[in-house]
């Protein structure tokens, strides 16, 4: 009979020589309380009444299309002494940081975060009182975690101002933004989320997810979680079209862009597509000067988790060679359900001169750790 | 050009020059209307006339438009490419229509219209008939009313519409097609029922345009997630104007997130991967690949299967210069599967009639 043993004595993969850097850990507080001391009087009490309203129908954080499993996590990231997975730094160090010997994590605060909150002044409020909250429970007390900058992406003027209130700070590593924004992200009413991330010296991550307050397909409304999953790639896809399409690359050089959750097979399709028939209608945007593969190719960053599987393994060899090896960063995505073991993740194919970049190499040269 | 081949044309276009045209094939109730409220045109935005995507520029007549005429068919691309067979999908703009009567009465008036003036004038020719998707019922009929004529060889929607077009409400339009031996043809281009992006509307045409490709991955998953290839196995899909370089990672993403989830769909009971290459056919303008043979080749072989793709020219839309309608990088050795092998195979009604 054969018995599935999981891999039971913690390490790092062996091909991690440069490191191993985790771009994708989901922290979450033990309970609301958390954030009261970072919150006015004001919105505590807005938040305790109203709670969150995000661009759908439910509330009480309860998401439109249910999860596969409770708060989409792993069954055994329930901290032993209580509050939801990856509340509990202890319990994260010992299950993942320890484990895995990860040398940076960052961290990707989701809801309840009011990103997207349909009130941009409690969005506000609360996206700086969650980055106060990293601080205090997370980054302060542990060296290896790194902060991403939670923008109220819907009221840019103001996420510009929160990310100038972290520029300098080397507790963050990045800005943070959901992937399904009201308008696409290229819009010129988000470039001051840009400006001021080039500023700071900041990357802008896109992590899969949010409500756009649009159906999550352009012809309608789908019926179920798988489809809803598959979705954040065509998600995805419109944001790095509209970026590039609406000349943020030509606006901004030294923006950085990283995708994250997004899955990055189809990276190399939207730029073939893109090109094709930019060579027919390059009089509608005379503001690209570039044929819009070149944009992606050198402002977008990938991360591994999920990572598409092809029929035949050794097609993710074309893939990461179109996409970029350089481009590519490891992430687990702990502690939800499909989390990625960083000794079994990445496929044997894949060399392991280009491990070590995934695992560590690349992050470490586009965050500077 | 390629005679050699008996090529069969999978996508062309006849462009409907107004409304003018169609009012002959109305009932008096519909031509009052049209004529009373004035309404002249249904040019649509997923095809701006004046756009050099719509109507290549050496095909354009001298008022602006073109594609008018079964003369212009056979002298820009049927004779001069050797088209053995064209199918015709009539891409004006009935779906977008918000009065469902009014829809189906267009949509009636359009698929005679496509029959008076082509099918009637070239025997090479076959066509789709367009449905009024508006209203399921109406659609229904106008499969029962066309289908006895076989030169309508499959129906056609439009890829962007109410609701994902595998949702258990269209069902019975899947049924009459199957029955009737009809593939399901989905083109590129959108009712304007939602935004081109989940994340709102776009900015640029060229936006708008790339946005098909994620609107194909997402009919494709809802067809494939909501059970309809489990539910009718004898449906076949050709996917129209769709390119085509997505589908191999569209399709490793879905298929992994199955693995994972798919106790929430337990009637996707075989591998999506195995379930495309049996029952969904795309055509290859555009390919949307770089015109680097060795990439082409390297996603020929992430399809695993030459059985997939259908030639088409695309008329009028501008996908090519002068006579190149095979897209670079396709081997020549393929040449005979795409013009021929494939649309007889997937077509039944191509097959009556035709000596293979």
């Amino acid at each position: 009979m054969n018995v599935i043993q999981p891999i039971a004595a913690p390490g790092k993969p062996a091909a991690a020589t440069l490191g191993l850097v985790d771009v994708d850990i989901h922290p979450r507080p033990h309970r609301i309380e958390d954030f009261k001391p970072f919150l006015s009087d004001r919105w505590w009490e807005h938040l305790q009444t109203w709670g969150m309203r995000a661009r759908h129908g439910f509330t009480g954080g309860q998401p439109p299309f249910p999860k596969a499993q409770p708060l989409a996590s792993r069954r055994d990231a329930w901290p032993p002494n209580g509050g939801t997975p990856a509340s509990d730094l202890d319990f994260l160090r010992f299950q993942l940081l320890d484990n895995y010997g990860i040398d940076y994590g960052v961290l990707n605060p989701l809801q309840p975060s009011g990103q997207g909150d349909r009130n941009n002044a409690f969005s506000v409020a609360m996206a700086h009182a969650v980055n106060e909250w990293q601080l205090e429970a997370w980054l302060r007390k542990e060296p290896r975690l790194r902060g991403s900058v939670v923008v109220p992406y819907e009221d840019p003027q103001a996420s510009a101002a929160e990310i100038r209130k972290r520029a300098g700070d080397p507790n963050f590593c990045q800005v943070l933004m959901m992937s399904r924004t009201a308008e696409p992200a290229g819009n010129p009413r988000y470039w001051p989320i840009y400006e001021a991330a080039v500023e700071a010296g900041l990357p802008v991550a896109f992590h899969a997810f949010g409500y756009s307050g649009w159906a999550m397909t352009n012809g309608g409304w789908p019926s179920f979680y798988i489809e809803e999953v598959s979705e954040h790639a065509t998600s995805c896809q419109n944001q790095v079209i509209s970026l590039v399409t609406e000349g943020v690359f030509e606006r901004f050089p030294g923006l950085k862009i990283i995708l994250i959750e997004c899955g990055f097979a189809w990276l190399p399709s939207v730029g073939w597509r893109l090109d094709k028939h930019w060579r027919h209608l390059k009089s509608e945007v005379p503001h690209l000067k570039r044929a819009p593969s070149e944009y992606i190719r050198d402002h977008i960053w990938v991360s591994t988790q999920p990572m598409e599987e092809p029929e035949r393994g050794q097609h993710i060899l074309d893939i990461c060679e179109w996409v970029g090896w350089d481009h590519i960063l490891f992430a687990s995505d702990y502690p939800h359900w499909d989390f990625d073991d960083p000794r079994a993740a990445i496929p044997g194919v894949i060399p392991a001169e280009r491990r070590r970049g995934i695992y560590g190499g690349n992050a470490r040269a586009l965050y500077g750790f | 050009m390629f005679s050699r081949f008996r090529p069969i044309d999978c996508d062309l276009h006849p462009m409907v020059p107004g409304m003018r045209a169609l009012t002959p094939y109305m009932d008096e109730f519909w031509r009052d209307q049209v004529e009373e409220r004035g309404i002249t045109t249904l040019d649509t935005q997923s095809w701006p006339v004046r756009s050099p995507k719509t109507i290549r520029e050496d095909w354009r007549s001298e008022d602006g438009r073109g594609a008018a005429t079964v003369g212009l068919l056979q002298a820009q691309s049927l004779d001069r490419l050797g088209t053995d067979l064209g199918i015709l999908n009539p891409l004006y703009g009935v779906q977008l229509v918000f009065n469902e009567d009014m829809a189906a009465a267009f949509t009636r008036a359009l698929n005679d219209w496509t029959r008076a003036e082509w099918l009637d004038r070239d025997p090479r020719l076959r066509a789709s008939i367009v449905l009024p998707l508006q209203s399921i019922e109406a659609s229904v009929a106008e499969i029962e009313r066309l289908a006895p004529d076989p030169r309508f060889v499959q129906v056609l929607v439009l890829v962007m519409g109410e609701m994902p077009l595998g949702r258990r409400q269209y069902w019975p339009i899947l049924e009459a097609c199957v029955r009737h031996g009809l593939p399901l043809g989905i083109h590129a281009g959108s009712a304007y029922r939602h935004p081109q992006t989940s994340v709102g509307w776009t900015s640029y045409y060229l936006e708008e345009y790339a946005a098909n490709q994620q609107a194909f991955q997402s009919t494709l998953a809802s067809l494939l997630t909501e059970g309809a290839f489990s539910k009718f196995p004898d449906l076949r899909v050709v996917l129209l104007e769709s390119g085509v370089t997505w589908l191999p990672s569209f399709l490793w993403r879905l298929q992994k997130t199955w693995k994972g989830v798919r106790f929430e769909v337990p009637w996707v009971d075989r591998l999506p991967t195995e379930i495309v290459r049996d029952q969904v056919r795309l055509t290859v303008q555009p390919l949307d690949a770089p015109e680097d043979g060795a990439i082409v080749q390297r996603v020929m072989d992430q399809l695993r299967s030459d059985a997939l793709l259908l030639w088409a020219s695309d008329w009028p839309h501008w996908q090519y210069d002068g006579d190149a309608a095979m897209p670079p990088g396709i081997p020549e050795s393929l040449w005979p599967k795409l013009m021929r092998d494939n649309p007889l195979a997937t077509y039944g009604r191509l097959r009556e009639g035709v000596v293979a």
